[in-house]
Parts: structure tokens; sequence; C-alpha cells
């Protein structure tokens, strides 16, 4: 205890002496600097990340210029053929959401043109993807790749996340069966257009197309139907997907039209068929039980 | 039927107490078994031996084809069953009410009481989504059993005299079925049976002048109103049921009056009937095929899904599916719908507008076909001036004109019906929907015409092939060779009963036009309508080919006999005249 007091007291000995104030900001310039330095992101740092940027950009404008510029322009200015047909649409401003769907889905490049674009087999890389992606978005503000967190129900207690499906179906029902038919199975568009199934379509993609709009879609922005409803109508796609097929086998949910083919097809085929079996076997009337004496 | 005598009592009658005897010893009264008691004790007092003993050996010819029509009786059956078990729970109500049943992604929703219970009649009732599964399936197969029933009947013409009326009533019968399956789709409140009223609210204020009117009366004022579910209900479960039992009851009792026809064979004449009894073949083939009607609709009800209604979620007028079809059996008016130039139909004067777009295929169209199914009998009766009974049927091939009339007259139904399902065979095999619209209004003109063609031509050359078997005999396939190295195919003549097919029938013959003048020179007054007569009946009638005299057969018999009996000699100079012989 006293050798405890006798070094306190020569540790204090100096702290009302004439340079005590100096010493006491000196050392807390120091501290602060120190701390922003060790906190703060090296000037080198915030190059470095600014140069990677500048590169995947670059390197996804090499990229464009290859696979995307015969059609969107060299600048993704977009291109309009001589009769006032557009080749590729203007790509200024559709953000980087937009790349990933068209080309993470495979519609993008286009194997031929047509009334639309198919989705197919990713022809890029997923580097190239986010490259052509980063280009893109480069070229004027636009929406960006969304993340898992955006359609994610977590942190939901059971009661919430019932009732998101249940509002993510009220909306799905309104603004989507329209084109995409009451279970997702997808509909005709005019000349030959389609609405595809979104049964299987990845909840990202779903949320790109919400986001960004491809093709004939109207672009659901996050002012028209907020993130919390973009989430709410992949929760209910996804509950749906993993809900039995409580009739029986759903034929596609396709409508009555399937429906009518199997009454005819099936039940009538099947009933003509045992029509014809039971007119083929009739009966033998005269039949003898054994030992039996014909007089 | 070589029974035992002694057999022979005991099986024949329905009472027991009859006295049996071998023709040696003294007959004695036979014990009554327990049936044959129960029997007598019931004709004692209700005295229903007499009809039952007429009806219950009521003979029947036996033919796959005269089943179609017990289909769709069975399915109604099925359907009276699978209905009552359905309104136990149903509830006919538009009042709002929280969904609060067991499928999660709708509790909570404010929906009609008429969907909630139907909801709960698949989720929370035992065995309920089955039955109404069933329901519907056997609805489905009902009005298709019907189709195919009306298409045997009219290919045979069997509905010539004396069952024009029958025929009527099966139109009857199959205008009330549709009108049946409609109300009954209606009925869940679900998203498509919705738009299919508001389909039918269209359509009923397209008819000029009282189609507003006969709207507001429908739906208890502007769509949706309140009242339309339960009036759909109570014409569902109550009006056209009691309608369509009446009716069927009045074509089967007309079917027992008229007696069945029979195909032509050996042994059946317009005046008898060949076949098996009521009792027991009957009774065991027709009871049998309900157990198997009800099956196959089981099969159907629990192995596919019909009409998921959790998935098209509540009616409301702001929503709306992809592919929201009819049921197949209102396919071809909304395929004519579909296909039916818009713009140019469409007038508006006085602030009235007149929807011909609309009125022309979904309403006018309809009627038409009805008409004209109505009209067939009368119409094939009043151009062949035919007032004799029919009894035995005519092969399609054997009245090209009529096969050729009902042909084209499917192609029209069957290309409407494709345009009905446009849009879903546009996404099923990758074409534009315009596409098929185009083909399609040119299709349906052009297609059964030449449906008529094709089918009128195709009949004449199988009664010309016919002809032939029954003339040289069909082609064995067995190859022969003569001692001079030529080759022939060696005919046989056809079966009997098969030559009995083709010969018995009456040769299709067009009708001879009247003198214009009498021999006075006065014009005949109903020349105009004869030779209109004369003119179709040339067309319908004409160009067949003749069934072969008695004579003809008889000497290619004859001929046929004599190349047999050369064939089996192998004398070579005999050989040699059948060369000569051989007619191809």
């Amino acid at each position: 205890m006293r050798l405890l007091n006798r070094s306190a007291g020569r540790l204090t000995r100096g702290r009302r002496g004439p340079l005590a104030g100096l010493v006491v900001l000196l050392l807390g310039l120091l501290m602060t600097g120190g701390l922003y330095s060790a906190f703060a992101p090296s000037q080198q740092a915030a190059a470095d990340q600014a140069t990677a940027d500048d590169e995947l950009v670059a390197q996804g404008r090499e990229l464009f210029l290859v696979g995307c510029a015969f059609c969107h322009g060299k600048n993704g200015e977009g291109i309009e053929t001589s009769d006032g047909q557009q080749l590729g649409p203007v790509l200024v401003g559709v953000g980087a959401a937009a790349v990933d769907f068209q080309v993470g889905t495979g519609r993008m490049p286009l194997a031929a043109p047509g009334q639309q674009g198919p989705s197919k087999k990713q022809a890029y890389s997923d580097e190239e993807r986010e490259a052509l992606a980063a280009y893109v978005a480069s070229l004027g503000p636009g929406p960006a790749i969304p993340s898992e967190q955006d359609w994610s129900l977590d942190g939901l207690t059971d009661e919430e996340q019932e009732e998101a499906v249940v509002r993510g179906g009220q909306i799905f029902l309104t603004n989507c069966t329209a084109c995409h038919n009451f279970a997702g199975s997808g509909g005709a568009m005019p000349e030959g257009g389609y609405a595809p199934n979104v049964r299987e379509t990845e909840e990202q993609y779903v949320y790109e197309a919400l986001l960004t709009g491809p093709g004939q879609m109207p672009s659901f922005s996050d002012g028209n139907l907020s993130q919390t409803e973009k989430r709410d109508v992949i929760a209910y796609l996804n509950s749906v997907d993993e809900s039995p097929d409580y009739g029986g086998l759903t034929l596609g949910s396709l409508g009555p039209v399937v429906d009518g083919a199997v009454t005819w097809v099936v039940g009538i085929g099947v009933l003509v068929g045992f029509a014809v079996w039971i007119a083929a076997h009739t009966t033998r009337t005269d039949r003898k039980k054994k030992g039996e004496v014909t007089t | 039927m070589s029974t035992t005598e002694t057999n022979g009592a005991g099986q024949s009658s329905v009472a027991s107490q009859v006295a049996s005897t071998n023709g040696a010893k003294a007959s004695s009264a036979k014990k009554g078994s327990p049936v044959g008691k129960a029997a007598n004790w019931a004709d004692e007092r209700l005295g229903l031996a007499g009809a039952a003993k007429k009806n219950l050996r009521k003979v029947f010819p036996d033919h796959w084809s005269f089943m179609l029509g017990e289909i769709a009786l069975w399915s109604f059956v099925v359907l009276l069953i699978t209905g009552v078990f359905l309104t136990l729970w149903y509830r006919p109500s538009m009042a709002e009410v929280t969904y609060t049943g067991a499928y999660e992604p709708m509790r909570g929703l404010h929906v009609s009481e008429a969907f909630a219970s139907t909801v709960d009649l698949s989720f929370d009732v035992r065995g309920g989504l089955l039955m109404r599964q069933m329901h519907h399936w056997a609805a489905m197969l009902f009005i298709a059993a019907m189709l195919v029933h009306m298409m045997r009947v009219y290919f045979t013409g069997a509905y010539r005299k004396p069952r024009e009326l029958n025929w009527v009533i099966g139109v009857l019968l199959l205008v009330m079925g549709t009108l049946e399956g409609f109300t009954g789709y209606s009925l869940p409140d679900d998203m498509l049976s919705g738009t299919g009223i508001r389909a039918a609210d269209g359509f009923v204020k397209s008819i000029p002048v009282i189609g507003t009117y006969a709207s507001f009366f429908l739906f208890d004022g502007e769509f949706p109103g309140s009242a339309v579910i339960s009036r759909l209900y109570t014409v569902h479960v109550l009006l056209l049921p009691g309608l369509i039992l009446g009716l069927i009851a009045a074509h089967m009792l007309l079917l027992v009056y008229h007696k069945h026809t029979q195909w032509p064979g050996p042994g059946r004449t317009e005046q008898n009937v060949v076949g098996y009894p009521m009792l027991p073949v009957y009774a065991a083939k027709a009871g049998g095929f309900f157990f198997i009607v009800f099956g196959v609709t089981a099969l159907l009800g629990g192995l596919f899904t019909l009409n998921p209604i959790w998935a098209y979620g509540p009616y409301d007028p702001s929503k709306v599916t992809a592919g929201s079809q009819p049921d197949w059996y209102m396919g071809w008016p909304d395929g004519a719908l579909r296909i039916f130039p818009g713009p140019p139909l469409e007038y508006s004067f006085f602030g009235v507008t007149l929807s011909l777009n609309v009125f022309i295929p979904i309403i006018l169209l309809p009627t038409i076909a009805i008409l004209i199914l109505l009209a067939l009998p009368f119409v094939e009766a009043w151009i062949t001036k035919d007032k004799r009974e029919h009894h035995l049927l005519e092969r399609p091939r054997d009245a090209p004109g009529r096969t050729a009339t009902m042909v084209a007259l499917m192609t029209f139904y069957g290309l409407m019906w494709m345009a009905g399902g446009n849009d879903i065979i546009a996404i099923t095999f990758d074409l534009s929907i315009n596409q098929i619209t185009y083909f399609l209004r040119v299709a349906v003109i052009v297609g059964p015409i030449l449906a008529f063609i094709i089918t009128r031509r195709w009949c004449i050359s199988l009664q010309r092939k016919d002809k032939e078997d029954l003339l040289h005999g069909y082609e064995t396939g067995i190859i022969m060779r003569s001692a001079q190295g030529g080759f022939s195919e060696r005919h046989e003549p056809l079966p009997v009963g098969k030559a009995y097919a083709i010969a018995q029938r009456d040769p299709d013959r067009p009708v001879e036009l009247e003198r214009a003048t009498d021999e006075n020179g006065v014009p005949s007054p109903t020349t105009r309508s004869a030779r209109l007569r004369h003119r179709l009946s040339a067309y319908l009638h004409g160009g067949g080919v003749d069934t072969p005299t008695r004579a003809e057969l008889e000497k290619a018999h004859a001929h046929a006999a004599h190349e047999h009996e050369l064939e089996g000699s192998g004398d070579d100079r005999a050989l040699t005249a059948r060369g000569e012989n051989t007619p191809h």
C-alpha cells in the first residue's frame, strides 16, 4: 500500500509543471493520429480498390465490345436499324441488376434474333458476368445487383413469415398471374412472345426481373413494389414450390385446356376401351356344371 | 341353350312356385327359395310381375358402341352421389368472411363464404377434395360421353324414324348438361369461376336491346352483386338436375318403347331384335359398367388435380390468370370468340353500343349449332322422302352424304375448339398466337368444306371396296403359282356375317325430280322446294355404289366355287382355264 502511494506520488509529481499541457496535447494528437492510421483505410488501399474497379470496368468493356456492342453500340447507346427497328436497346442506366439477370439466365447474348431471347445456359463465367455488370453500371446510375438479404425471410417470426406469404400471394395474383399464370407456369404473349415459367427460377433472378422489367415485362421498381413486397412475392413462390400437390398430378398447372385433354384421352379412352371389352365378352348360356346330365 | 328341362323351369321364371317336371314324372310344387318368396310377396302387393316379366326378358343387341350412352348415364349417377356429398358442406353465399382454415397461404384473407366453404371442403373435410375432383371429372366425362354417344347415333343413322324425338331429347340433354356444367364451374367463386361469370355477364350484355336488362336481372344489379352465387346454386342443384333426370327418364322410356337398333347381320331384320335378354346378361353388363365408370372417375379424381381453387385464390375483379379457359365443352364458343374479328363489328350509335363481335360468336353461333343438331333428322327425312321405320343401322360409309355432313360439322367444332386453347398451343409448341388466329380464321371456313368432300369420296371408295370384296372375296395374302409360272393371289369369300353387313343395306338413291308441269301443262305448286330437294339429294345421296343384285352374287359365288375346284384338281388344262377367267 505504501509502495503504491509512493509511486503514484512520483507519477503525478509533474502534473502541474509548465510543459504538462503541451505533453498532453502531443500525446492526444499522437493517439488520434495513430488510431486514425490504424483504422482508416490507407491511401494505398483506396487506390488499390479504385484500380480494381477500373480494371473490372475495363475488362467488362473488352468483353462488351466483343459480345454486346454489335447490337447495343460501342458505348451501350443502342442501335436503331435504318427501318426504325431497334437492334439493341440503350443500356445507359439499366444498372448492374439488368446485366446480371440477362447474362445470368443466358438470355444475353442472343443466339439468334427473335421475338424474345429464351433463357439458356450462361455463356460467360461468373467473373466475366461481374465485369460486364460493372461496365454497364459505369455507363449511368441504375439498380445494383440485389443480395440475399433483400429477399430472405430470416429474422422474422413464424407468424410474420406466414403473413408475408399470404401478402405475397395476393401481390402475385394481382400483378403477375395475368401473364405468368396462377401457378407461374407461364403464358402466351402477342407475336410469338411468352411469359416464361417462373416456378424454377432462382430467387435472385425473380428479384432482378421485378426490379428491371426485362423484355415486355413491366418494371416493378422499389417505388412501385417495395423491397419487402418483392420479398413477399418470392416467399409465396417458394411456399407454393414447397407445398405438396394436394390434388394429385398437376399436369403442368396450365388450366382447363389440359383437363379437357385428359377427359378425352384418358377418361373417354379408358371407358370406351372397357365398353369394347364388355361387349366382346358375353356370357356362355350353354355352359354346364360338372357331372350334369343332359336328358 | 341346350339346358336340361329340369333346369329350364327353375331358370326362366321369377316366381318360384312353379311346378317342375321332366316329362317322365308327375309335376310337384317346389318349395320356394327366399328370393322367390320375397318376389311373390312384392308381386301380391304391387302387381309388378307382369311388367317385370316382359322387361326382364327385353332383348338388347350386343355392340360396344351401344354402351357409349351408358357412360353418360353412369357418370350422371356419379354426379348425383358426389354432388349430394358436396352440398352437405358447401354454402352458396357471397357474404364476406375471414378465411381461417387449414390452407396457410390464404389464412386471414377476406373471401366469400362460398369460396371459404369450398376450400374447407378441400382441406378440412375428410375425403372432400377427392369428392370435389370426382364430381368435376364426372361432369367432364358426362358431357364428353353424351357427345360421343350422339356421334354414334348420328353416324349409324339411328335417329331416323321412329327415333327423331329421342334425338331431340338427346340434344336437349346435351344443352342442359352444358349449362349444368357451367353453373357448377361458377360456384366455388375462385378466380377462374369469377372470370367465367364475368365473361358470361359480358355475353349477356352483348345481346341487342335486352342485354343490359337481362344482366341486371341475372345479377340482381350490376356485376358481381351479391345474389348470383345463390341463384346459380338453385339452378345447379334443383332446376337443371330435375330437368336432366326427367329428360333421361323420357330418353330411356322411348328406348324401351322403340326397342334398340341393331347392326345388319344374319337373321336380323327390321322386325326383330337379336341379342341377349336384360336378365341376367344385360343387367350384369350394365351394372358392371357402372362400377367401372365409378372406378375410373375415382381414379381420375384421386390422381389428377382438377381446378385447384387454392392456387387460383378467391375471385376479385382486379385479378385474372393466363390460361383462363372454360371447361372443354364451352371451349368451342370461347374459341369462336377468340378468333372472331373485333373492331369492324362493334358499333356505337346514340350512346348505345352494339357488340356484334361478341354477340355473333358466343350467343348466335351456339344457338345456330343447337338448331342445326335439332333439325338434322327432320332435314334428312325431308330430303330423302323416307317415311319408313328403320331399326337396322347403317354403316357410316353406306351414307356418304350424312357421314360427310357430320365430319364437316366436327371439323368446324374441332377447329373452334383449337382456337379456344390458342394460348396454350402457342406456348406448348412455340408458335405465335397471332399466326394461329389468322390460320384458324381461314381454316374454320375452308376446313369443313374440304372435310366434307374428302369424307364423301372416302365413303364411296370404301363402298367400292366392299362390293369388290363381296363379289370376288377378300385377299388372303396367299400367292398361287400356276403351272405356266403365272402368279395370282388367292381370294376367299367373306365370312357370312360380314357379307350380310355389306349386302343388307338400302342403296343410297337420290330422290327423282317430280315433273315441273302436269300433263295439262299446269306448273306444279311444289316445284321450287322439289327442285331444291332434288339437288340436295343428288349431291348427298348420289354417287354411291349399288349393292350387288342376287344374280350378281350368285354368279360370283359360282365362279369362286369353280375356281376352288380347279385349284384342287392340279389339272394342267384346268389351270389354264382358271388363268383366263381370273377377273383381276
